[in-house]
């Protein structure tokens, strides 16, 4: 049985599956339950200055899309950070830490931009023996619109400042939660780095508008007639934020530096992938809050079953084994050839694949009096479509085709070498090369 | 005290009125909301989707299903009306096990269909209960046209007819419109008055007379149809009942199943009906399963149906076969009536075993005795008297293309008309096919 201990940036626990700092983790009701259902790791609903807390709407926070039989597959919120008053959370944080010590306990934060107001909150902070803060530099509504969230998580020397800031005043390890809206996430990952973080998190929700109310004519959630745009996080977001955990990942300028894996985290697979593309932990939150704490057992029987099948011993052998295999365009293998291939055993003739490629790709499947379905190979450009609408799992395949085998579409040889853009004849910018 | 199971002879109010009310009740409840949207999701939404093709009324299945999935089931139920008026009827009584939902490929898949007719019945329902008509009259042509039998044959057509802005008459022989809807199905796949109800939602079209208690033959002649009307569209079904050919067939306590399922339809109190405590029903098809099962609900001890060849043979679907099984009634294939059993009033059927003998079927000589208080036949329908000059084609009315007749001005369809099988969706796709063609006929003749 594999070992799911996981030590991120120096804090350790007993398995990768963190939650989020959001509302799951805003009381010690909450923590304590999670901890008992299992969760490696908690990081607490995001912690504002001393005062008066903040205050949230008092219509609808969440919105959501959903699939079949209403499974939830995207939600938005507009919940700001925790309204209870600090000394309540930091009480409940010290409890908490000291009959969970095994268990990692990270402090979100947000305050204002300016060095006083960071050293005032990590003085506090540091008294509750938590193992570490994140700074949240990601919510994109509410808190924004003062200046703090995803407004610093947008300026790079912003990122850079206040994690200096937080290194200065604090011994804990510091991860900086990033927000996806942005164009580049490397820019605040390096800034974050540059700053002295010793990890990033990342994805922070996404700007959204979930639905429209055709009645009203309103955006959802709809308070009194009126929406504002929240922040879109579940399974919708996953593909969005893998490739942006990858970003940093695989850019040599910010090796090292440890990702936590955030957004769309719903099994054990979605957090084997976050790992595999160099997450050292997931943490989660949509999933826990639309099924329950439960979750997490299926989650690490998932990763320890994996990990057995591959002969991984720990969660750290899988960290980063996708990374090397991240490419640029340019550089894919263009002798690489394949064919679409279907398995008339397990096609059930439905016809997807034939409406899919003949009204909108490559009229590369025939269809036949009595509903057989076949690829014409010399239109088939491997597209794949019909692969992604077959509602078969495995009748449609990708087949290579055999080097020095006439490729029936171009007329011209597979070819063995490797071959990519960056030496195609077509590419004016080889020519020059030369 | 009241009657049992039990009780002997034929008898009513064998079961509490509480029980005959479960017992008879809709036998798939329309689907709610969410129940339809988790439906709906299943359809693939296939390219020239096989449930279309083996809808005999081509409905655009996996339009009308994607959109219900879209939350729009009105449109849903006008897809589904373009084609079948009588959609919200077919959705209840279409063996969709031997037609769309057999062909469906997740049927061939996994064994699991879509539900395409209680999706039917869910679209067709909504757009019903808000008592919208979704058609309009064409503006009026003066062309008058007859239609014989107000079943799903004459409806369909007539509908069709009065929506291209012909003027209609319906002449029905039984004192409701419906036909077989309204006085030959079983009972729980039709409540609350559906039949009655459709046809007065159908009837809002305009342009439709219906005159009840006038058959051809009795009331009124085809000859005078010709005359008085530009056209004339049989649809008056089977009137007959074959005869059993067995001895002792007169003896009391032996009857037709049609009829016996008319009384059903039509009464006002299940507990006043009476069935037998052994109750045997001699048949294969529709009919006959319904005419066993519900005696059973009605409260009889024993109910078997015997039927002269093997399951396989069988036309009632496997489906029905299970329904019947699972409510208690007992089958023995492969058997033959030979003699009604008793003085005076029916005691026992007697069977003999069959076996197939090239084409025909022969005795074996063994035979046997099933207690029997009650006898229900249901070995197949005729046509009864037609009009002269009228051709007939194997017992029906011979038809080609559309429903054409050998008369000029006359056309038929449904079950009354030779090809196709008889079911209502078939008798609803004759009747519309056959109204395209007189309007195409008459605006022809007038251009």
């Amino acid at each position: 049985m594999a070992d799911l201990t996981t030590t991120f940036c120096g804090i350790t626990s007993p398995n990768p599956f963190w939650l989020a700092s959001a509302p799951p983790t805003d009381k010690e009701y909450n923590v304590r339950r999670a901890f008992e259902a299992g969760w490696g790791g908690v990081v607490w609903k995001t912690l504002g200055e001393a005062g008066p807390p903040v205050v949230n709407v008092n219509g609808p926070r969440y919105g959501a899309i959903w699939g079949a039989d209403r499974r939830l597959l995207g939600l938005n919120n507009i919940e700001l950070i925790t309204d209870r008053p600090l000394e309540v959370n930091l009480e409940e944080m010290t409890r908490v830490k000291k009959d969970y010590p095994d268990r990692a306990l990270i402090a979100s934060l947000m305050v204002p931009v300016n060095e006083d107001s960071w050293k005032a909150i990590l003085d506090r902070v540091i008294e509750t023996g938590c193992d570490g803060v994140e700074l949240n530099f990601g919510c994109p509504h509410g808190m924004s619109e003062r200046g703090m969230g995803s407004a610093v998580g947008q300026v790079p020397e912003y990122v850079q400042q206040v994690t200096e800031w937080c290194k200065k005043h604090s011994d804990l390890p510091v991860i900086v939660k990033l927000t996806p809206n942005i164009t580049d996430i490397r820019k605040p990952a390096q800034a974050a780095k540059d700053g002295g973080a010793d990890a990033v998190s990342l994805i922070n929700t996404i700007n959204s508008i979930t639905s429209v109310d055709l009645d009203l004519f309103a955006p959802e959630p709809t308070i009194d007639g009126k929406g504002a745009h929240g922040g879109y996080c579940g399974p919708a977001v996953k593909p969005i934020a893998l490739n942006m955990v990858a970003e940093i990942t695989r850019t040599p300028s910010l090796a090292g530096l440890p990702v936590s894996g955030i957004g769309g985290v719903t099994t054990w697979k979605d957090a084997a992938e976050f790992i595999a593309l160099g997450a050292g932990n997931v943490q989660v939150c949509t999933a826990a809050m639309t099924y329950g704490f439960k979750i997490v057992q299926e989650m690490i029987s998932g990763l320890s079953q994996y990990l057995d099948e591959k002969g991984m011993s720990s969660v750290d052998e899988l960290v980063g084994r996708a990374v090397p295999n991240l490419s640029d365009w340019q550089h894919l293998n263009l002798n690489y050839v394949t064919k679409a291939r279907i398995d008339q055993e397990a096609c059930i003739k439905c016809g997807r694949c034939y409406a899919a490629c003949e009204d909108t790709s490559h009229q590369a499947i025939s269809m036949s009096e009595d509903r057989t379905f076949e690829v014409i190979d010399a239109e088939c450009v491997a597209c794949n479509l019909c692969v992604n609408v077959c509602p078969v799992e495995g009748c449609i395949t990708m087949e290579r085709m055999e080097p020095g085998t006439t490729d029936p579409r171009t007329g011209k040889v597979v070819e063995e070498e490797y071959a990519n853009w960056t030496t195609h004849p077509n590419n004016p910018g080889s020519c020059a090369a030369e | 005290m009241s009657n049992t199971p039990f009780t002997p002879g034929i008898a009513p109010a064998r079961l509490a009125p509480a029980t005959l009310e479960e017992n008879f009740s809709d036998l798939h409840p329309r689907l709610d909301d969410h129940e339809a949207l988790v439906a709906a999701d299943r359809c693939y939404f296939c390219h020239d989707a096989p449930c279309m093709t083996a809808c005999p009324t081509d409905i655009d299945i996996p339009l009308f299903i994607r959109q219900i999935a879209t939350g729009t089931p009105e449109a849903a139920a006008k897809t589904i009306f373009q084609q079948n008026i009588l959609g919200g009827m077919c959705a209840r009584v279409c063996p969709t096990e031997t037609l769309c939902e057999e062909v469906c490929v997740r049927e061939v898949a996994e064994g699991k269909p879509v539900e395409i007719g209680r999706l039917q019945r869910y679209a067709t329902d909504t757009l019903m209960e808000q008592g919208v008509h979704p058609f309009e009259r064409a503006a009026p042509t003066g062309r008058k046209i007859a239609v014989v039998g107000a079943g799903p044959a004459g409806l369909s057509c007539a509908h069709r007819l009065a929506m291209k802005g012909h003027d209609v008459t319906i002449f029905e022989a039984k004192p409701k419109p419906g036909g077989l809807n309204e006085y030959g199905i079983a009972y729980y796949k039709s409540v609350g008055g559906f039949a009655e109800a459709e046809v007065d939602w159908l009837l809002k079209i305009g342009g439709i007379t219906v005159e009840n208690g006038k058959a051809l033959g009795r009331d009124l002649t085809l000859g005078e149809l010709e005359n008085d009307f530009d056209a004339v569209f049989l649809g008056m079904g089977l009137a007959g009942v074959n005869a059993l050919r067995a001895n002792g067939e007169a003896k009391d306590g032996v009857a037709d199943a049609v009829g016996f399922i008319a009384d059903l339809r039509q009464a006002e109190d299940l507990a006043t009906l009476p069935v037998g405590r052994n109750v045997v029903v001699i048949g294969g098809g529709m009919t006959a399963i319904d005419a066993a099962v519900q005696s059973k609900l009605l409260g009889s001890e024993t109910v078997t149906l015997v039927y002269r060849r093997g399951r396989e043979a069988m036309p009632a679907s496997r489906f029905e076969q299970d329904l019947a099984a699972s409510k208690g009634v007992r089958f023995i294939f492969n058997v033959m009536p030979i003699e009604v059993v008793g003085n005076g009033s029916v005691t026992a059927l007697r069977c003999e075993y069959t076996r197939s003998e090239g084409k025909s079927l022969v005795g074996t000589g063994e035979t046997f005795d099933i207690p029997a208080d009650q006898v229900l036949k249901a070995i197949g329908q005729t046509l009864g008297e037609m009009p002269e000059g009228l051709d007939l084609a194997g017992g029906k009315i011979a038809v080609t293309g559309a429903g054409r007749t050998n008369l000029a001005k006359v056309w038929a369809g449904g079950d009354c008309a030779a090809g196709g099988e008889d079911l209502t969706v078939t008798a609803v796709a004759e009747g519309r096919d056959a109204a395209e063609d007189i309007h195409a006929m008459l605006t022809e003749a007038a251009g």
